[in-house]
């Protein structure tokens, strides 16, 4: 396992190097001067400057580049041009939340669609089968923004069940922060649940024609037995995959989904950053988000190894 | 409709080089299925509505009647009014029309930066394939709204800076297809001997690996879409696509969003063809899919 990580880690850095310099070279794309835009409309020509120097346009790319990297090595992504704050640490105030519904929402997609997708393989051809199938294949066309507005109107808005929007930290208030997060996770979950549902009953549909498994039904082992001992272990390569998969839609679907119900994640921070040209924190959410969807991947890699003992070693 | 008759050939010019040898493997299934033609009408419907539409409707769907605002669906507005008395069915048809065009756009944006560079690289292989391949994988492991965010952040917002920002974002995937096609035929007999008597690179890639691609690259195609219409419907959701007083569901789903507690209907409409769209998309992605692939292995999950 632990070489799987190391092939894993090694294939990650230069991935991570080479946004670095394609989100640098982004600011030098823009239409325009940057500096002018980042400075305002009643900017005078040497505040202009100043700004240009601030933001370090007037080194090379190569210089930037170096000196980009030597300050993330001590922890600093830069300073936010419009709020003047760390951009690690607004970022790290964000993660919390951002993370919290992408886990949230990948545990409930699991929790339901595993054993619906295997339920439904197992009774292949049902009227249980088709319904499932079909229910997910239409759910999959249904944008977690729609799901996320058609829950706040009916559950926050029509009937106040849940708050329409607004984070409450876990450490302050439990059941408050537990109905903050429930609407957007759900909204969330719909997606990624869909799709497994769908590679859940693939993959066992899969496993159950192979022949150990009818081997194994044939020895007369009970059937509950082999689908939860044969067919799971082999099963779950590919579902694992698409949970890995999901979790990058999930965040990038949270973009919209923090909108929706205000939370003060990534994806809100992100929006505010592209409004106000703040170009360090667009880079900085740019950087971490693909470090977390690169840290899953390595995950779900790793845990390959452990359903699948051919790939150890 | 019994199997006897696997004599009916299928000679679709893109199934047919897909799949030698399986004459016999499923007989009768030839065409696409139920679902996937239901996809192709919804589609086409959607194309047709997008060129004539405002010759069914006549309200200028940017046309403001204040004193009629928020109103439900009447004789004289067909699916009621927004918040500023306008017309949600007019405003729903000139949105399809941009709807249809940004998506066309990003996905153009897309095939035209994925499919060379794809092509180029799995050909020539080497340093170029590890070089553009790693920028491949780079752009995609960024959630693709906040890259699509980031990229518009830079352009500035507006529908076509948006859709350029999905067509880059999403351009890996056709990089990924065109380039699996292009290094899995590129020590066949056959390119080698184009090579032999003198065939230019270009002609290589055009003739030879371009066609070898273009089922893969159709399905890729299809599904990549439905996928726009859901990055053009957030990015104009969150304000930063289609910008007023122009019409996409996206943004006629933000504007209607807006004014939410006082009537939740007009949300309704676009948000429902956002939906039958994507899905629309999607089953006629799966048709093609099976179709192209079914019989390869035999079989059909």
């Amino acid at each position: 396992m632990l070489s799987v990580v190391g092939r894993r880690l090694a294939t990650i850095v230069p991935m991570l190097l080479i946004l670095i310099l394609g989100v640098l070279l982004l600011m030098d794309l823009t239409p325009g001067d940057p500096a002018a835009i980042v400075a305002g409309d009643n900017a005078t020509a040497q505040d202009i400057e100043e700004t240009r120097e601030r933001l370090g346009l007037n080194d090379s790319i190569l210089e930037r580049y170096v000196g980009y990297l030597g300050d993330l090595a001590r922890g600093d992504m830069g300073t936010s041009l419009y709020t003047n704050r760390p951009v690690s640490e607004a970022i790290l105030a964000a993660l919390p939340v951002t993370l919290w519904l992408t886990f949230l929402a990948l545990a409930v997609a699991l929790l339901v669609a595993v054993p619906l997708g295997v339920l439904a393989a197992v009774k292949r051809g049902s009227a249980f089968d088709r319904i499932v199938s079909s229910v997910s294949a239409g759910a999959m066309a249904a944008p977690p923004f729609a799901i996320g507005l058609l829950l706040v109107t009916v559950f926050a808005v029509n009937r106040s069940w849940f708050p329409a929007g607004g984070y409450v930290a876990l450490g302050e208030d439990p059941t408050g922060w537990a109905l903050s997060v429930t609407l957007p996770a759900l909204a969330l979950a719909v997606d990624p649940a869909a799709e497994l549902v769908r590679q859940t009953r693939g993959a066992v549909v899969d496993v159950l024609e192979r022949d150990y498994v009818q081997t194994a039904v044939a020895m007369g082992i009970p059937r509950r037995v082999v689908i939860a001992k044969y067919a799971g272990k082999n099963a779950a390569v590919p579902v694992v995959t698409v949970l890995g998969l999901q979790a990058a839609r999930v965040l990038g679907g949270a973009v919209v989904i923090e909108l929706i119900f205000t939370l003060p994640g990534l994806g809100s921070e992100a929006l505010n950053a592209v409004l106000y040209h703040d170009y360090p924190m667009i880079q900085g959410i740019v950087l971490v988000s693909a470090a977390l969807i690169l840290l899953m991947n390595l995950v779900v890699d790793a845990s390959y190894t452990y359903f699948d003992p051919k790939l150890r070693g | 409709m019994s199997g006897t008759a696997p004599t009916r050939k299928k000679t679709g010019p893109i199934g047919a080089g897909m799949r030698p040898g399986t004459k016999g493997g499923r007989p009768g299934k030839g065409g696409l299925g139920l679902a996937p033609k239901v996809g192709l009408v919804f589609i086409a419907g959607l194309v047709l509505l997008a060129l004539v539409g405002d010759l069914l409707v006549r309200t200028d769907p940017n046309a403001q009647d204040l004193l009629r605002r928020m109103e439900s669906p009447s004789g004289d507005h067909w699916l009621g009014t927004d918040a500023y008395g306008r017309d949600t069915l007019a405003r729903l048809i000139a949105g399809a029309r941009l709807t249809l065009v940004a998506t066309l756009q990003a996905v153009g944006t897309a095939v035209v930066l994925g499919i060379p560079l794809g092509l180029v690289a799995g050909y020539a292989g080497g340093i170029v394939d590890a070089v553009l391949g790693r920028i491949a994988d780079s752009v995609m492991s960024v959630p693709t709204l906040i890259l699509a965010l980031a990229i518009v952040g830079i352009l500035g917002p507006g529908l076509t800076n948006a859709m350029i920002a999905v067509g880059i974002v999403f351009a890996p995937r056709f990089f990924r297809v065109a380039r699996g096609a292009a290094s899995g035929i590129r020590n066949e007999p056959y390119i080698e001997a184009c090579q032999a008597i003198g065939c230019s690179p270009a002609r290589i890639l055009l003739r030879h690996m371009l066609p070898n691609a273009s089922g893969p690259l159709l399905i890729q195609t299809t599904y990549s879409l439905g996928l726009v219409v859901i990055a053009e419907a957030s990015l104009s959701f969150l304000g930063l696509g289609v910008q007023a007083p122009d019409a996409t569901w996206g943004g006629m789903t933000r504007e209607a969003f807006g004014s939410v507690s006082r009537n939740g209907f007009p949300m309704l409409p676009p948000l429902l063809m956002i939906f039958l769209t994507i899905l629309a998309f999607s089953m006629v992605g799966d048709g093609i899919r099976d179709r192209l692939t079914r019989g390869r292995d035999g079989k059909r999950i």
